[in-house]
């Protein structure tokens, strides 16, 4: 089972990053060895479709499920195209969300939190 | 001979000039007017054109077949734009972010994508008293403006038609480049506020960018401050006309008047920036140097 969470740094005491196609950082956990790595998100960059290819980046990465703080429609239609499962926690570190997700206190979405272009206000 | 009037600022005065300037030469030379500000399309207000041909836009958007695809994810990597993704031999595609390039089916090794139209707009031309008249409409929702515009300018008719006025977009994105490609030459149409200096210079950007001869027009000289005037005069920008701000212009303007039609010294005024612009066009000076 491999874990991604969408972050703001590279490991686990990083806070979640509310934003899904552009977050700075994706960190994919997996479950069973309990082994992370951080990966610098592509899509931060992209002119448009910043959260299909952040869905298709972590399918191509075998990623299970993610949990993140929004998901737009576009995002919402190709992570559930690609059978990843979505989870969201606004606030918190990554270690905090794996454990919440653990403990079965995170409930899934199926459909988009937010609308178009939520993640493309002023960076921080 | 193509006449772009541009501006960086939004509500300086394009359509005025550009109507005004068709009016003034319609009767002398035959006039096309192309309204390019596709999305949000005003010279129909002055003009009253009897629109009777309408024609829809299409971009071929990819369909997939999915019983040929092999999963090789060569579409989802050439696609710019992240309009197609394949998660094995899933693939998804999504049209509103599709700008119809048609590589996806190009490089397709198995031949699994074939393309149908997706409606995006409308051209719709027709005539305004002795001016040809053609506009451009998107659909709303529809956020690929460019294509509607060289859809729009495929209506230009350069051998029938002395003189092709089109009607720009403002600001300085790709529509607006769209608009202006391959003019002639380029009226800028400022303001003396700092607002219209700060777009304007932008705006000048693009046009030397385009190699694109060009003038500025002052609108509402008289508001603001110097600062335009000290510009121009500084990099040397042609100046081609300055319309004083007037309170019965506007009111003109406001009830979808003709300003040449109104006020004969306007009238006097644009064949004057026709002369200007047809001496700057044809030497391809960018320096207007005859009297002014």
């Amino acid at each position: 089972m491999r874990l991604a969470v969408t972050a703001q740094g590279v490991d686990l005491d990083s806070a979640i990053d509310p934003r899904f196609g552009r977050c700075e950082y994706f960190v994919i956990i997996d479950l069973h060895t309990e082994e992370f790595e951080a990966i610098a998100n592509q899509s931060l960059t992209a002119s448009g479709g910043a959260g299909i290819q952040s869905a298709q980046f972590l399918a191509d990465r075998k990623v299970d499920a993610v949990i993140t703080g929004n998901v737009g429609p576009n995002a919402a239609r190709a992570l559930r195209g690609a059978g990843i499962e979505v989870y969201t926690m606004t606030s918190g570190t990554v270690r905090e969300a794996v454990k919440a997700y653990k403990e079965g206190k995170l409930s899934a979405v199926s459909g988009p939190t937010v609308g178009s272009h939520f993640g493309m206000g002023p960076r921080r | 001979m193509v006449i772009a009037v541009a501006s960086g600022k939004g509500g300086t005065g394009k359509t005025t000039i550009a109507v005004n300037l068709a009016l003034t030469l319609e009767r002398d030379m035959p006039v096309q007017l192309l309204d390019c500000d596709v999305e949000e399309p005003n010279a129909h207000l002055f003009l009253h054109p009897l629109l009777d041909v309408s024609e829809k836009v299409a971009l071929p958007v990819p369909v997939i077949d999915q019983s040929k695809c092999n999963g090789c994810g060569r579409c989802s990597e050439i696609c710019a734009f992240n309009a197609i993704i394949a998660i094995g031999t899933h693939v998804m595609v999504f049209p509103e972010l599709c700008h119809g390039c048609g590589g996806c089916s190009r490089f397709c090794p198995v031949s699994a994508i074939s393309e149908e139209p997706r409606e995006i707009g409308v051209v719709e031309s027709g005539r305004a008293g002795q001016i040809e008249f053609v506009q451009g409409r998107v659909n709303v929702g529809n956020p690929l403006a460019p294509p509607v515009v060289r859809a729009v300018k495929s209506k230009i008719d350069a051998r029938q038609v002395k003189v092709v006025i089109i009607d720009a977009p403002p600001g300085t994105s790709c529509p607006v480049v769209a608009s202006l490609k391959d003019s002639d030459f380029c009226v800028l149409v400022t303001e003396p506020t700092p607002f219209g200096l700060n777009d304007l210079v932008l705006a000048i950007d693009v046009v030397k960018e385009l190699d694109i001869p060009f003038g500025v027009v002052i609108n509402r000289s008289g508001l603001g401050n110097k600062d335009l005037l000290t510009y121009c005069r500084r990099e040397k920008v042609p100046v081609l006309l300055e319309i004083p701000f007037d309170r019965r212009y506007a009111a003109c303007y406001a009830r979808g008047g003709r300003l040449v039609e109104e006020f004969p010294e306007l009238k006097e005024a644009f064949w004057g920036l026709w002369r200007r612009i047809r001496a700057l066009a044809t030497t391809g000076q960018t320096e207007f140097r005859g009297p002014s």
